[in-house]
């Protein structure tokens, strides 16, 4: 790994109220989320980081704002990783699409949007992927019921 | 006259009830259709072929229309997403046919108790024999056959009924 990238990647960040560390040897960015795009555009840009691996959320119920938007990049010259983690609150968990940067983002902003019910605001189509039309909530919210089911089809007596 | 062809009286003749001809001529000639939709697939494969050898007992051939088939195998979980279509694979079968619940997860969800997954094929499809195991031995779904062979030969086999 990179170890001069990073630390290059590192103080380029640390501005903006973003405050870049290195945990477990990956870099993590804790950010505003309105400092979401540039950054994206500095890593891709200027950094190399072509592959967006992956957008998840982590919902933390006793805590406001509630839930962590959390991005994952990769380069695929480099080899090193970077994450970013943006927090939302849970009256409007809004945070700006990444599809104007990665393809990829469409799907995996889908997913997290039937998981948890994040808006990315920018792309078109969040219609239910893994889920069904007409499931009611977010299941990997702590508040969903864990035995909660919504079958499609009726139960036989 | 041809000697071999002259009726002796002896064996010309057999009398049987027709339930038990119709059961006997049905439980050796199961088309199973195989609904596969997790790692039970593996198991499947293993007493499909060589080694376990379904075809002993007739249950050999799978058909890849459900139209065609008499036994409907529910190999792996099914999601509440999944249930409209295994519905529809089951409604397709013609008359006369059998579901089995191959695995703890077709049969009672196994350990997946979440928004996903259906607690069991029963919840909407009848389910004539259920197989335990996560993945059953080869042994136990041979054991399942041999089961649903029983009481396919001890059913009554009406030629006619509401349904056919």
């Amino acid at each position: 790994m990179d170890q001069g990238l990073l630390e290059r990647l590192r103080e380029r960040l640390d501005a903006e109220g973003r405050e870049p560390v290195f945990a477990h040897g990956l870099l993590a960015v804790p950010l505003p989320r309105e400092a979401l795009l540039d950054t994206v555009n500095l890593l891709k840009n200027d950094f190399g980081f072509d592959l967006f691996l992956d957008v998840t959320a982590v919902d933390w119920p006793e805590r406001e704002p509630r839930f962590d938007v959390v991005y994952h990049f990769y380069s695929t010259r480099e080899h090193v990783r970077v994450r970013l983690k943006t927090a939302v609150t849970a009256a409007e968990p809004v945070v700006d699409s990444l599809v104007g940067h990665y393809g990829s983002a469409h799907f995996m902003e889908r997913e997290c949007h039937d998981m948890y019910g994040i808006v990315f605001r920018g792309n078109a189509d969040l219609r239910p992927i893994l889920l069904y039309e007409g499931f009611e909530g977010h299941p990997l919210r702590k508040d969903y019921p864990k035995e909660r089911e919504q079958p499609l089809v009726r139960y036989r007596e | 006259m041809n000697q071999a062809n002259e009726k002796s009286g002896a064996f010309e003749y057999l009398t049987t009830r027709k339930d038990e001809l119709v059961g006997w001529a049905r439980k050796f000639s199961i088309f199973p259709y195989p609904f596969v939709t997790a790692c039970c697939a593996m198991e499947f494969m293993s007493v499909s072929s060589t080694m376990y050898d379904t075809d002993r007992f007739g249950a050999a051939l799978p058909r890849f229309s459900p139209r065609q088939s008499d036994l409907l195998m529910v190999v792996g979980t099914i999601t509440h997403k999944q249930a409209p279509i295994l519905k529809k694979v089951y409604e397709q079968m013609c008359e006369p046919k059998w579901v089995m619940a191959f695995g703890v997860c077709a049969s009672s969800g196994g350990f997946y108790r979440n928004y996903a997954a259906l607690q069991g094929i029963d919840k909407i499809i009848p389910v004539d024999v259920y197989i335990p195991g996560c993945p059953p031995r080869p042994e136990s779904v041979i054991d399942g056959i041999m089961q649903l062979q029983d009481k396919i030969a001890n059913a009554s086999h009406p030629i006619i009924n509401e349904k056919f």
